[in-house]
């Protein structure tokens, strides 16, 4: 019953979106208005019948259905109804079943707020977003049709695979991780649209686009940091980045989209840099495509890749289509994106964002080329052959040093030109910070040039973006008489998309400290203990007490009981675990971690005696390590407050320096 | 719309398109197995299902792969966790009983799963023609470098790993071989 409705709703949904397609396309260019009404109709109902077909998947999951083909696939009457909830998302038809589900609701909503917008460029874009439904629901209705039939029913299921029903924050990062994929689909649909309808030319889509973009990508860097700690809490190795290519693919589509959120304040300030920005928007899309296509169709070697089957072929034409449409439509409109600026000096704001998108650009293509290099080199040799960690850290650590100086002179510049006197005030206080990083950082024992060059620029352009806050809050207070927490209340308050930015990167750069500190100062150490016999790791030591097995519902732990003392004192205990689950071949490192501001002692067992009378564990101490996750969320503060846009009371301005004016009101609201 | 860019555009999307293609042919996880054309690695596992007629054994007895020199050994992995085995469970016992009498023998290895859900399974597809053995802490699995059920080894008259199959086996295929083996193995007597 529960099969019959999802696979039914997934059919008609793939009818009505076609119907939902056409009307919008066909309606806009003869601008027929009863062809666009139901087209929108036609939209949210593709929503509803997705969303129909999501629940009953879940409903199926819950109720044990096995008789539905993934749920005899994923899903166990011993898993805990959380893991059995969230598993709709843990392997490949599932996931594609909530893919559709985000992308149909992020087209009703878009279609639902803009219905009453003049001009076509919103049906276009509405038509656009249900080409990319058709897809996924071809998929869903073919080669990954979730609702399959499985005869004779089987009495149980595997459960969801061991890794992803470990750790609750598999609840957390997949869902992140497409709502800032999929959310993607949106900038790229109004991108289109706007070449479409003609609209490209003006200002409003931009903004929109813009919006959307900024939303999705929140998501994503969530997405990211969020799959760093599910990475760093599971996999037992006591790192959170590896450059696999999974992590690459979801890695790519953020830097495109950060340039973009760059480059846009170029276009929308002084008329330049529209073509780029476009092509930005698409390729943030395509890359999210190919991040898809490269961990579902079996192309790349990966830990993380789904199960494979004959839908690689489905996403490659998908590619085809989106690379050769979208460039071709792009290219052959490219008259109409004519800068309406020009660039007035080297020293000035748009040049720093201009430069920030070469390495942006240049970080990206580093990424891709060596995430892709395995296919070329199979390609052209016929060897197997891949690029490690250290490609990707000797080839991205220069550029990472440059983003991180240019984070720094970027807030500290003027628009247009930026004068002698101008430069030497606001950058000899970051340049300061900056020596004096250098030279803490040299004393406390790092000698490896990029460690010294992140601590530095690190240092300089927090010192510059602090400072956008005190000195604009300090001239409020000066002028307006206001408390200094009024003050930087109000500051942001009034100048969101700005200050938003600042916040973005403030949590950039704590995230960056969290990942320089801990990779520098990491002190690591493996040893096998007897039962009551201790080892000494940095300021630590720790004492394995016992070692026990016991039986969970859904799977068997052997658990090491770790007493952690320092100075002589305890100061906590520990129970780093392994998982054995009855699918697996191999057990699940379960590491214990305990988290302090100031870093992280992490134990994982590595192995054990069967006597239980010893155990081998590693043991990593880890400083600052929270402050990356701190960081990410920091930044998603940023691009909350960034969203926000609400036009703000009348503008007063009041002059601090020569050239520089602090705004108080919405002077510059939607334009820095 | 310019034509001549649009041109451009496309024809530089094409080598990108066109190697994601030629990645689709392959397969990064097809590094060549080095036991075909090697000695079996040897196992003496117990039997808990017993099997069918004339192929049967009792549980509780030992399968030793030395026991059967002379013979071909079918030695598949599976679970009845695993969706794929069902698709090649029927062949699999068609083909055990069609080549008894030409000295090829059978035999399923439970791969990290309970006795219990083993025979169940067992019950629930209509019987297995051939006997299952446990395969305690996976050793015999590790030792033939398994990466998955079902996987199906094709042992040589002697001794030798003659092919591997990963996935689910068909009738047909596994006739071929086996036909092919019965062959080679009167020629070289």
């Amino acid at each position: 019953m529960t099969r019959l409705l999802g696979a039914s709703s997934l059919l008609i949904a793939l009818g009505v979106a076609i119907y939902a397609a056409l009307a919008l396309l066909v309606g806009a260019r003869k601008h027929r208005a009863e062809l666009l009404r139901s087209g929108a109709v036609a939209v949210y109902a593709v929503w509803a019948l997705a969303t129909v077909a999501t629940l009953s998947m879940v409903y199926a999951l819950v109720a044990h259905d096995f008789s539905v083909e993934y749920v005899a696939r994923v899903g166990s009457r011993a898993t805990p109804l959380f893991y059995t909830v969230i598993s709709l998302w843990g392997a490949l038809e599932g996931s594609i079943l909530f893919w559709i589900f985000v992308l149909t609701s992020l087209s009703a909503l878009v279609v639902y707020q803009n219905r009453a917008r003049e001009g076509t460029l919103i049906w276009y874009t509405g038509g656009v977003l249900m080409l990319i439904s058709i897809f996924f629901l071809i998929l869903l209705v073919g080669p990954a049709n979730p609702f399959g039939l499985v005869s004779p029913v089987p009495a149980d299921g595997p459960g969801p695979n061991p890794l992803l029903q470990n750790h609750p924050l598999m609840a957390v990062h997949p869902p992140l991780l497409y709502l800032g994929y999929v959310g993607m689909s949106v900038p790229f649909a109004f991108g289109i649209g706007a070449v479409l309808s003609g609209e490209i030319d003006s200002d409003g889509w931009i903004r929109l686009t813009r919006r959307w973009l900024l939303i999705a990508w929140a998501f994503l860097s969530a997405a990211i940091v969020a799959g760093m700690w599910w990475s760093y809490e599971v996999l037992g190795w006591g790192g959170y980045w590896a450059w696999d290519p999974v992590e690459n693919a979801s890695f790519l589509p953020w830097l495109t989209a950060t340039a973009f959120l760059h480059s846009v304040m170029v276009q929308e300030r002084r008329g330049l840099l529209k073509l780029w920005n476009l092509n930005l928007i698409v390729a943030t899309f395509a890359l999210t495509i190919l991040g898809t296509f490269l961990t579902r169709s079996g192309v790349l070697s990966s830990v993380h890749a789904f199960s494979e089957g004959p839908i690689g072929r489905y996403f490659l034409a998908f590619i085809a289509l989106v690379l050769v449409g979208s460039f071709a439509l792009v290219a052959g409109n490219s008259e109409r994106l004519r800068p309406t600026g020009s660039l007035d000096s080297a020293v000035s704001r748009e040049s720093v964002f201009l430069l920030n998108n070469l390495f942006l650009t240049a970080f990206t293509v580093t990424v891709l080329v060596g995430t892709l290099f395995p296919l070329v080199a199979e390609a052209i040799r016929g060897v197997k052959v891949s690029v490690g960690e250290p490609f990707f850290n000797r080839m991205t650590l220069p550029i990472c040093a440059a983003l991180l100086f240019l984070m720094g002179v970027g807030p500290a510049l003027p628009w247009r030109r930026a004068s002698r006197d101008v430069l030497r005030k606001q950058l000899i206080p970051p340049a300061i910070v900056a020596l004096a990083a250098v030279m803490v950082s040299f004393v406390v024992g790092v000698r490896s040039p990029y460690g010294l060059a992140t601590f530095a620029f690190g240092g300089f352009a927090l010192t510059a973006n602090l400072r956008e806050f005190v000195d604009g809050a300090m001239a409020r207070r000066r002028a307006l008489g206001e408390s200094p927490v009024i003050a930087l209340g109000r500051l942001v308050g009034a100048n969101r998309r700005r200050y938003g930015g600042y916040i973005a990167h403030l949590g950039v750069l704590t995230l960056t400290l969290g990942i320089a500190a801990s990779s520098t100062f990491r002190t690591e150490r493996e040893g096998t203990l007897q039962k009551g016999q201790t080892m000494d790791v940095g300021r630590f030591t720790v004492r394995l007490d016992d070692v026990s097995y016991r039986e969970e519902p859904q799977r068997g732990v052997i658990a090491g009981l770790v007493t952690v003392l320092r100075d002589g004192r305890e100061v906590g205990r520990m129970e780093p675990r392994m998982n054995f689950y009855p699918t697996s071949d191999q057990p699940v490192p379960t590491p214990s971690v305990r988290s302090r501001p100031a870093g992280d002692l992490y134990i994982n067992l590595q192995a054990f005696s069967q006597d239980g009378s010893n155990a081998t564990l590693r043991v990593i101490v880890e400083p600052l390590v929270p402050w990356i996750w701190i960081g990410g969320m920091i930044v998603c503060l940023g691009a909350l407050v960034s969203m926000g846009g609400r036009k703000a009371p009348a503008p007063a301005t009041v002059r601090v320096r020569a050239d520089r004016t602090v705004p108080t009101g919405a002077a510059t609201e939607g334009a820095s | 719309m310019n034509w001549r860019r649009a041109t451009l555009a496309v024809a530089f999307s094409a080598p990108i398109i066109g190697l994601l293609g030629f990645g689709l042919t392959r397969d990064p996880k097809q590094i060549d197995s080095p036991l075909p054309g090697k000695a079996a690695p040897a196992f003496s596992l117990a039997v808990f299902a017993p099997g069918e007629g004339e192929t049967a054994l009792a549980v509780g007895d030992t399968v030793r792969l030395a026991g059967h020199a002379g013979k071909i050994v079918v030695v598949n992995f599976w679970a009845s966790w695993c969706l794929q085995c069902r698709d090649e469970h029927r062949d699999l016992s068609t083909a055990a009983t069609s080549y008894f009498d030409r000295g090829v023998r059978f035999v399923g290895v439970l791969y990290n799963d309970q006795e219990s859900f083993g025979l169940r399974w067992i019950d629930e597809m209509g019987g297995q023609t051939y006997p299952s053995v446990l395969d305690p802490r996976t050793r015999t699995a590790i030792d033939y470098g398994l990466y998955g059920v079902p996987e199906t080894f094709l042992i040589s008259q002697d001794g030798r790993v003659a092919y591997k199959h990963i996935g689910p086996i068909s009738e047909r295929l596994l006739s071929y071989k086996l036909d092919s083996l019965l062959r080679d193995g009167a020629r070289t007597p």
